[in-house]
């Protein structure tokens, strides 16, 4: 039998729980009802739908009608966004970040391109952080949404949503966050911390739930015209026929988020701090990006200079079964590196050389263990191979 | 994930010939580490100096990058000048079995850096009189400022790949991969190159009255011919050459030869802003109105 994989690319996508792979396979097989049929047969789909609502609602802290389920988190942002431009009364202005996922600035973009709608970025400082003060000074009376991450996906920096959302209050605009990445990872409580929060972004996958699957939490009586028009399914603002076993699924991992997040910020965290540590004593010339305390616990971001990001991970592995991502433009499917790690102003030498490392909890100290034995000689070796450095 | 073959597997994590020689006839080196890849190649000659005795390469870059290097190493050792010199990227790409289409651009920085190499050695030995042909005027021009790519190397590579299309362009020299804003102009070049450079012609708008005016005028534009001649470029050619790459600008001020804009959309937030400002936005604006213009951004 081959090595099996260590798997430390959690911000991509996660494994399945064994218990949602259990909750959703009744609805694969025997109990294919559609939950809007109104023989008793439809019964099972529709309670399943009815507890996963709930169980989600118990993980946010809000109100289970306050969840619309949706296929994955892009188009709960795609909801949000398109919504808000329609809803604010001729408000044309959305207040965003540079270093949002493509699934906001690309929307933002098509807004901008045919509803007429005006983006203004805040700008991050070299450690992804983002100014308060620029945020209070472009969010405006024509400010329809302010729409800000949680949690970034590539450098693990948490943003202050509570002052942003209280920020886009103040000026009559709503507040959205794209906290694909938030969830399961670090506690999220809209009844007390965020009640500024109108629509937030969820995507199950990210939490050991599967693909396909998403919510968008939008606050009661926030104003809203859904985005997949149709049935009545979701009190007619979201179309479709719901995906149940995904649904149910959903409702056992936010269970499971809301029972191990206090491991994933102790047990998870003691092992990237590991990992972190291990490999800035071992390899020189290697920097950790983002801002080093307001992060994601599962989250490493760290570049090695004069090497190039592709070529660790394919050595990765080749060596051990490593997965991890990178942000150099090799690995990014275009010509240009990451985005974020640009928009941070990130030195050309480090810029390619960078590979996150995100864990989940079914990493183990062997898992460190064994990055922190093969990655280091990987990078000397690139190191030899490369004409930089030298000097 | 890229499909590489198993040769380009073997090739990257088993480079061949890795290093620099230090008693190299010549020493080629492409590429720069703002651009995600680069490589040095240093080539030794056999005593009679017609064949290559070794060859030795550095990579910065990615998997199919270090391939591209390893292979054209083992493709020179041995081969004549001559022969060497007929090598192209496909060669590179055949030995490896194949590369992604979009990583097409590795296999040909390895043929330029052993175009470097040579050009290196005719530049210290000369007394070698090694063959070759030598780069033609006016090719060294910068088409594509973000991966510092020229008119005479996008031509090489459309000739060597039969290649059709802006895309395929990008995918071999990476030419138009960074702001987008070279993208008209590769297209102009692949025109030129596939023969259909008279037949287009309806790109060229009428030029406006104003314009007209001021093209029969001889004399000096007053400042506001040139004005209106700024408004014109930026709204024909800037701003739809930016929007392509889903960024936009605003022209804020004009002040005699000082223009003022502020960058809008992606390329508000993109690194490589610095550069399309100063290259592209500004050299437009020399060229069709005037040499004097300086451009400067605003937030």
């Amino acid at each position: 039998m081959s090595d099996p994989i260590i798997y430390l690319d959690n911000n991509a996508t996660t494994r399945v729980a064994p218990e949602v792979f259990q909750a959703m396979a009744p609805f694969l097989t025997e109990e294919y009802a559609n939950p809007s049929s109104v023989y008793p047969f439809a019964g099972p789909a529709a309670s399943a739908i009815d507890t996963a609502r709930q169980q989600m609602a118990s993980l946010l802290g809000c109100q289970s009608e306050e969840v619309i389920f949706t296929s994955c988190g892009s188009e709960s942002d795609n909801a949000a966004l398109r919504s808000a431009i329609k809803t604010q009364n001729g408000r044309r202005n959305i207040v965003t970040t540079c270093v949002e996922h493509p699934a906001i600035l690309n929307t933002c973009r098509d807004l901008a391109e045919y509803a007429g709608a005006h983006i203004d970025y805040l700008s991050v400082d070299s450690h992804g952080r983002i100014d308060l003060d620029e945020a209070k000074a472009l969010i405006t009376e024509d400010t329809a949404l302010v729409s800000i991450m949680f949690a970034n996906n590539e450098i693990g920096n948490i943003y202050p949503i509570r002052e942003l959302s209280q920020m886009a209050h103040a000026k009559g605009a709503l507040f959205h966050t794209d906290a694909v990445q938030a969830i399961g990872k670090i506690p999220v409580d809209l009844t007390n911390d965020l009640k500024d929060v109108d629509f937030l972004s969820l995507s199950g996958h990210k939490f050991h739930a599967p693909k396909g699957i998403g919510v968008l939490y939008r606050r009661n009586f926030a104003p809203f015209t859904a985005y997949l028009t149709g049935g009545h399914q979701e009190k007619m603002q979201r179309a479709g026929t719901e995906n149940v076993a995904s649904i149910a699924g959903l409702g056992v991992a936010a269970e499971l988020a809301a029972k191990h997040i206090q491991e994933e910020n102790t047990r998870v965290k003691a092992l990237r701090d590991r990992l972190q540590e291990g490999l800035l004593a071992t390899c020189p010339d290697a920097m950790v990006n983002g801002d080093i305390e307001h992060r994601l616990p599962n989250t490493l971001n760290i570049c090695f200079k004069y090497i190039e990001g592709e070529s660790i991970l394919l050595r990765l592995w080749d060596r051990a079964r490593v997965c991890a991502s990178s942000g150099s433009a090799c690995t990014t499917g275009s010509l240009e590196p990451s985005h974020v790690l640009r928009a941070m102003g990130l030195d050309y030498k480090a810029l390619h050389g960078t590979v996150r490392l995100s864990l989940s909890r079914y990493n183990t100290d062997k898992d460190v263990d064994t990055v922190l034995e093969v990655l280091p000689p990987i990078i000397r070796n690139l190191r030899d191979l490369s004409p930089f450095g030298r000097d | 994930m890229w499909n590489y073959t198993d040769k380009v597997q073997d090739h990257f994590q088993n480079p061949r010939n890795v290093g620099v020689l230090e008693d190299a006839d010549g020493i080629g080196e492409v590429g720069n580490i703002i651009c995600g890849d680069a490589m040095k190649l240093s080539i030794k000659l056999t005593d009679d100096k017609k064949s290559i005795a070794d060859a030795r390469f550095q990579t910065f870059g990615c998997a199919s990058a270090i391939a591209s290097a390893s292979a054209l190493t083992e493709m020179l050792k041995g081969k004549t000048v001559e022969e060497a010199s007929k090598l192209t990227n496909q060669d590179i790409a055949d030995y490896l079995g194949s590369l992604p289409e979009a990583k097409m651009h590795c296999s040909v920085m390895g043929m330029e850096a052993f175009q470097a190499a040579l050009a290196d050695i005719r530049k210290k030995h000369p007394e070698y009189n090694l063959p070759g042909a030598v780069t033609e005027e006016g090719d060294e021009r910068v088409v594509c400022e973000c991966f510092n790519v020229t008119v005479g190397k996008i031509r090489e590579v459309i000739r060597l790949n039969k290649l059709t299309t802006v895309e395929q362009v990008t995918y071999y020299t990476k030419a138009g991969g960074g702001c987008g804003g070279c993208k008209e102009e590769i297209q102009k070049i692949l025109d030129e190159e596939l023969g259909k450079a008279n037949q287009g012609g309806q790109n060229d708008a009428t030029p406006s009255p104003i314009a007209q005016t001021i093209k029969e005028n001889v004399g000096p534009l007053t400042p506001f011919q040139k004005m209106i001649m700024i408004q014109q470029t930026f709204d024909s050619i800037i701003r739809p050459g930016l929007q392509d790459d889903g960024g936009d600008a605003e022209l804020v001020d004009v002040a005699d030869d000082k223009v003022t804009i502020r960058l809008k959309g992606h390329c508000a937030t993109c690194a490589l802003a610095d550069k399309t400002i100063e290259h592209w936005i500004e050299a437009k604006l020399r060229e069709k109105v005037s040499a004097a213009i300086t451009v400067t951004a605003v937030k």
